[in-house]
């Protein structure tokens, strides 16, 4: 039995009047993937968003229920959020890197934390490219902007940027929605990777990636959360009608 | 511009194309090279205006250099009363023995421009930041309206003000060589400035993406790391151009410097005391001149350098502008 990360009980959301997630629990196992799966504007990100309370930012937006992280409710008032985003990491559909070079834009994090020693930023560096699979393609291009590189390598050092604060918890937003297959494959191996030592969420559109890269996946529908299973049963037997109509692409 | 429509037009009514549908095509083709020759019209119109105005300017600027002579903008001599001839920088255009340095008028003009601007950018900058960053959209709402309306109050009401309430006010915490002074002067800009910097930097705070916000508050930044670490840097450009502009502002500003400086062209680095600046020089000495007269030319000779140094600071800005909006498209 693997060991539990993530306990949301009786979630609700709400953009002003309109309730944007409505009463959704749910377990998310650690070191392992889960993928978020439903139809544009069911909810995904916004549930994401709730993890890291990244909602918070958003004016109008207002929170019931309970989202325990390790045993710790994130919501509770003394808790400090800017610690809480600094332990989960988090990938943007769109790369949103800074117009700062490669080395900067990787060493942001760490340097919030007052780490400032060369040496020890070089080899946080490193050692994320290399996790995040762009050693090669950046190392030795560190000092030039990162908006000079390609789409899928700005995406994959947003990957590399988010694990340099050493993060235990990784959410990403669609991060393959706009690559080409090859990056995406790229990106699907070092989820492969990373799920060794870091718990996963991960929304995708796309069913085959779902099935590929997670263990387990949760379907949303209009604000609810459907159902959430390991992906094998998903994906062959799943036990909401809804859910299998979703997957076998019979929506409507 | 008529001559390229006519022929054109002349092709498109023969009878051979009055079929209905092409009488549609052809008045919207008509319509449209009616608006196109407007706009070609104004456009032209508006550069023809700026043309003849720079023309005016060079040419009544360089008969000041045949009248004058560069040497004595910069210096003139004067002989003291025991008979020795000094060299003097001073602005008497109306002395028997003329003199018409411009470095008292240049160093007034710097003197009131250079701490407005200073202090207009450390209080507009901090405003501007408060808008795009910190404000609640409420409280947003109300303020921007009420810094437009600022800078759209009167100068020489700023200028009024400055004289009756300002003067006093810094006469009595400062105790100033000369009640009216360089200072007065520099805070009645700061009035104008303030929301000039202020809303050029928020505009240029607001257009950096939110993405970039979120990448930073996802990496634990706080909202004060967000603002200064990576708003700030990614939206430098555009705010070094509003404060640019905020300078080329304060040195072109008349009413009020005319009013509250004090208006001696003393030849002095002390801010607390009168000064005179070129735009005041010219707004209060145009209308007494004399047409074609040396002194005449002078003020004209002030108009070109004023020309020029704003000239040159709008267009310093406007590449940088220029060159922030390509930046910022991601
Ligand atoms: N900032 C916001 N303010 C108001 N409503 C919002 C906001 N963000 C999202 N919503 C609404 O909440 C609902 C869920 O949005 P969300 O972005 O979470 O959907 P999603 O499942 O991620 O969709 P997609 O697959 O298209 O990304 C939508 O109806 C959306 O319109
Ligand atoms: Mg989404």
């Amino acid at each position: 039995m693997k060991e539990l990360k993530i306990s949301v009980k009786n979630l609700y959301l709400k953009y002003g009047e309109k309730t944007a997630l409505d009463d959704i629990s749910m377990d998310i196992t650690s070191k392992q993937v889960t993928a978020f799966i439903g139809p544009s504007g069911c909810g995904k990100s916004t549930f994401l968003r709730v993890l890291n309370r990244m909602n918070d930012l958003i004016d109008n937006c207002s929170i019931t229920g309970e989202v325990l992280i390790d045993g710790i409710d994130i919501y509770d008032k003394n808790l400090d959020v800017v610690n809480l985003r600094k332990r989960i990491g988090m990938v943007f559909q769109k790369s949103n890197l800074f117009p700062k070079t490669i080395f900067e834009n990787i060493v942001f994090g760490p340097r919030l934390n007052g780490v400032n020693d060369k040496n020890t930023l070089n080899e946080i560096v490193e050692k994320t490219c290399r996790q995040a699979a762009i050693w090669d393609e950046v190392k030795d291009r560190l000092n030039e902007p990162a908006l000079s590189l390609s789409g899928g390598q700005q995406q994959r050092l947003c990957i590399a940027r988010a694990l340099a604060v050493e993060p235990d918890i990784l959410l990403m937003d669609e991060p393959a929605s706009a690559l080409d297959p090859i990056s995406t494959a790229k990106i699907e191996e070092l989820i492969h990777e990373l799920k060794k030592n870091y718990t996963i969420v991960i929304v995708t559109h796309n069913m085959q990636q779902a099935a590929r890269v997670s263990d387990y996946t949760a379907f949303f529908y209009m604000g609810k959360l459907i159902e959430i299973d390991k992906t094998t049963r998903i994906f062959t037997k799943p036990s909401v009608k809804q859910t299998e109509d979703y997957i076998t692409g019979r929506f409507g | 511009m008529t001559e390229n429509i006519l022929p054109r037009h002349q092709f498109e009514v023969s009878p051979e194309n009055s079929h209905y549908s092409k009488k549609i095509v052809r008045s919207a083709r008509i319509k449209e090279t009616l608006i196109k020759s407007y706009f070609a019209a104004a456009g032209t119109a508006a550069l023809i205006f700026i043309i003849l105005i720079f023309i005016f300017l060079f040419k009544e600027g360089i008969n000041a250099f045949n009248n004058i002579g560069l040497s004595d903008f910069i210096y003139g001599t004067r002989t003291m009363e025991d008979g020795t001839v000094k060299t003097v920088y001073e602005w008497y255009p109306t002395s028997e023995n003329a003199r018409y340095s411009l470095l008292p008028l240049l160093l007034g003009t710097l003197l009131t421009a250079i701490p407005a601007t200073l202090i207009s950018t450390v209080l507009g900058v901090a405003a501007g930041i408060y808008l795009s960053e910190i404000a609640h959209p409420k409280a947003k709402e109300f303020l921007k309206p009420v810094l437009e309306l600022f800078a759209a109050i009167p100068t020489v009401v700023l200028g009024f003000i400055m004289l009756v309430i300002g003067a006093t006010f810094f006469q009595d915490l400062l105790h100033p060589a000369n009640r009216l002074n360089a200072f007065v002067a520099s805070v009645g800009l700061t009035l104008v400035i303030i929301p000039v910097i202020a809303s050029l930097t928020e505009d240029a705070l607001r257009s950096i993406p939110m993405d970039l916000r979120n990448a930073a508050y996802g990496l634990g930044a706080t909202k004060w790391q967000t603002i200064s670490k990576v708003i700030l840097p990614a939206a430098f450009s555009g705010v070094s151009a509003s404060i640019i502009l905020g300078f080329g502002r304060a040195i072109g500003e008349t009413m009020i410097v005319l009013m509250a400086s004090g208006n001696a062209a003393n030849f002095t680095m002390e801010i607390f005391r009168s000064a005179r600046t070129m735009t005041a020089t010219i707004a209060a000495e145009m209308g007494e001149v004399s047409q074609g007269s040396d002194h005449y030319y002078a003020l004209f000779f002030i108009g070109v350098v004023l020309f020029v140094i704003t000239f040159f600071l709008n267009l310093i800005a406007e590449m940088i502008i220029s060159k922030m909006r390509k930046k910022n498209t991601f």
